[in-house]
């Protein structure tokens, strides 16, 4: 007896000799490709009205973790610079629009765009000696900075030493903080995931892999590190700026750990370079830790054998492992 | 010949800590010839071409390209100028596939400024290039991560990135090395077909019965330093060659 029908991957059928290329041929091929997009932003936007405000208030937290991770990913994941400056960014894109905000009593709307590409220009700066680094090196220059900042500040008791200042302008409502949050997240998302592909980040990519052959190819790769850095240093003074903005207050605890640490936890768990994993694992890990906060101090317990857990069992992250079941799904088709 | 040389070396030395990695190395490259360097492991061929390509700052000495001092340039600039190399550990942006390798270089100044570069299309270009240097057109080949690609594709995606610079200078290190002799066989009409296009080469290479076949000039070195120059034939009857390659003859 001859099979009339066999299993064909769904996606086998609609790809197109590359990655990103695709031929769609009817409705349930486009459906197959949009379903996990429109999943992903349909979800980030309505699950603020299944939840009440305390969760609203953490919901806008973890799309700041959410920037920064997503910031780090694309750093780590395709230009090669593992990047602790989460804290870096923060600090800085939360000092510039405090400060403008305290000082020149300017609007939120005019000092989180301020402050978001001033800080970033000089996050950029202070990171510019560094970038001759690699690896390990870069990384413990950038988790250092920040430190540097701290003690600079409280030192020459500048911009409001130690208290820091408060009574700064904070949103008119949890609505505009949580849509901007999360409107921020899902554009920084799809523009890096557009960058990446674009020849720019293809040539960041070439320095990730072999900085070498890119500079016998004639192109200075310090100038697409400074390029690629202001890009990640934009999103990450985004969410300084709002931060300040959302706790109406700005003090050395912007510059803290948590900042440049919970990023890195978060891509870990949502799969390195996948830049989607990221923002899925901080929105995972930021209310994670909240709902732990009963355990009091071993909630940092849980939280470690969580992380360890997913490095040893599921190293790829959360997001590479569903994108390749998601490539298994398989149709009959007639023969 | 009135036409000065595109390439030419004076001088040139290095030392790194206590060894004298190249020392005092003089030599000229005439526009459209291909010239050999020889010289037994360790006798500082790898670091001659860092040191012309700009990679290595040398310690002493200059290097002339098209009468341009050259000498301690950044490698990027050097490039720009049409002086590109391979390198002889084959390492592609892996994670890109073949023909998106090639993106990099065609987005350097050199070729932005260029008339092909300002056509636009730059996938076809680098589908062209890749055409060019023997990968099959239309096959799934090009579109393969480069990472998965066996080696004598990579030798070939390797000078595919050198030709996508437009470039007027080739060093070639060790393109044939690690490669079966058909894949060498094959490898030769294109190198051929370089020299044809007007494009000058240096080639740094271990398998001399190959190269003896494309050169029209050899450098030998021995210890940093360059013992014998001429043709192939002139170069493998000196003395101090066969001494360099298989040791001094003694009484036992």
């Amino acid at each position: 007896m001859k099979a009339t029908r066999r299993k064909k991957r769904l996606d086998r059928s609609i790809k197109v000799r590359c990655e990103g290329l695709y031929a769609l041929s009817s409705w349930s091929e486009m459906a197959y490709l949009l379903a996990p997009r429109l999943l992903l932003i349909l979800g980030l936007l309505l699950i603020p009205f299944f939840v009440d405000l305390y969760w609203q208030r953490v919901l806008c937290s973890a799309g700041i973790y959410a920037l920064l991770a997503l910031s780090f990913d694309f750093l780590a994941g395709y230009v090669g610079l593992v990047c602790l400056g989460g804290a870096l960014f923060i600090g800085t894109g939360g000092y510039f629009a405090g400060l403008l905000n305290h000082y020149s009593h300017l609007p939120l709307f005019v000092t989180i765009p301020i402050a978001t590409v001033a800080g970033a220009a000089f996050s950029t700066l202070v990171l510019i000696p560094c970038l001759r680094l690699r690896g390990i090196y870069f990384a413990i220059i950038s988790f250092m900075l920040p430190l540097f900042a701290v003690y600079i500040i409280i030192a020459l008791n500048v911009f409001g030493g130690t208290e820091g200042i408060s009574a700064l302008d904070t949103f008119p409502s949890i609505h505009l903080e949580l849509y901007l949050i999360l409107a921020a997240v899902l554009l920084a998302l799809f523009a890096i995931r557009r960058l990446v592909n674009e020849d720019m980040g293809i040539i960041l990519r070439g320095v990730k892999d072999n900085d070498q052959a890119v500079r016998a190819s004639g192109i200075s790769i310090t100038a697409y590190k400074i390029r690629a850095v202001f890009i990640a240093a934009l999103v990450g003074c985004f969410g300084g700026a709002y931060l300040s903005h959302l706790y109406g207050w700005l003090g050395i605890s912007l510059f803290a750990m948590d900042f440049s640490i919970l990023p890195i936890a978060a891509t870990v768990m949502g799969g390195m370079g996948s830049l989607v994993g990221p923002v899925l694992g901080a929105f995972i890990l930021t209310p994670m830790s909240e709902a732990l906060r009963g355990f009091g101090q071993l909630r940092v317990v849980l939280y470690c054998f969580i992380l360890i857990a997913f490095m040893v069992y599921k190293p790829e992250g959360i997001m590479n492992y569903l994108e390749r079941k998601y490539h298994q799904f398989e149709k009959w088709e007639e023969v | 010949m009135a036409e000065s040389p595109i390439l030419q070396v004076t001088q040139l030395s290095k030392t790194f800590g206590g060894v004298q990695a190249v020392m005092n190395v003089s030599f000229e490259l005439a526009r459209g010839q291909i010239l050999g360097i020889i010289g037994p492991n360790g006798s500082g061929k790898t670091t001659l071409v860092n040191l012309i390509s700009g990679f290595v700052k040398p310690d002493k000495g200059s290097v002339l390209f098209k009468g341009r001092n050259i000498t301690g340039l950044q490698p990027h600039k050097i490039a720009n100028l049409g002086l590109t190399r391979t390198f002889q550990v084959m390492r592609p942006y892996h994670s890109l596939s073949a023909f998106k390798n090639l993106i990099v270089p065609l987005n350097s100044p050199r070729v932005k400024r260029s008339a092909a570069g300002r056509l636009g299309d730059m996938d076809a270009v680098a589908i062209d290039i890749l055409e060019e240097v023997g990968f099959e057109r239309d096959a799934r080949v090009p579109y393969k991560a480069a990472g998965s690609l066996p080696l004598g594709y990579l030798k070939r995606l390797e000078l595919g990135r050198c030709m996508a610079l437009q470039p007027e200078l080739i060093i070639c290190d060790e393109v044939f090395s690690g490669l079966s002799m058909s894949e060498i066989t094959s490898l030769i009409p294109l190198i051929e077909r370089l020299r044809m296009e007007g494009i000058t080469l240096m080639m740094i290479e271990h398998r001399l019965r190959e190269l003896f076949r494309l050169t029209d000039r050899v450098v030998v070195l021995t210890f940093g330093q360059k013992i014998a120059e001429g043709t192939p034939d002139e170069v493998m009857s000196n003395q101090m060659v066969k001494e360099a390659y298989l040791g001094t003859e003694t009484k036992v």
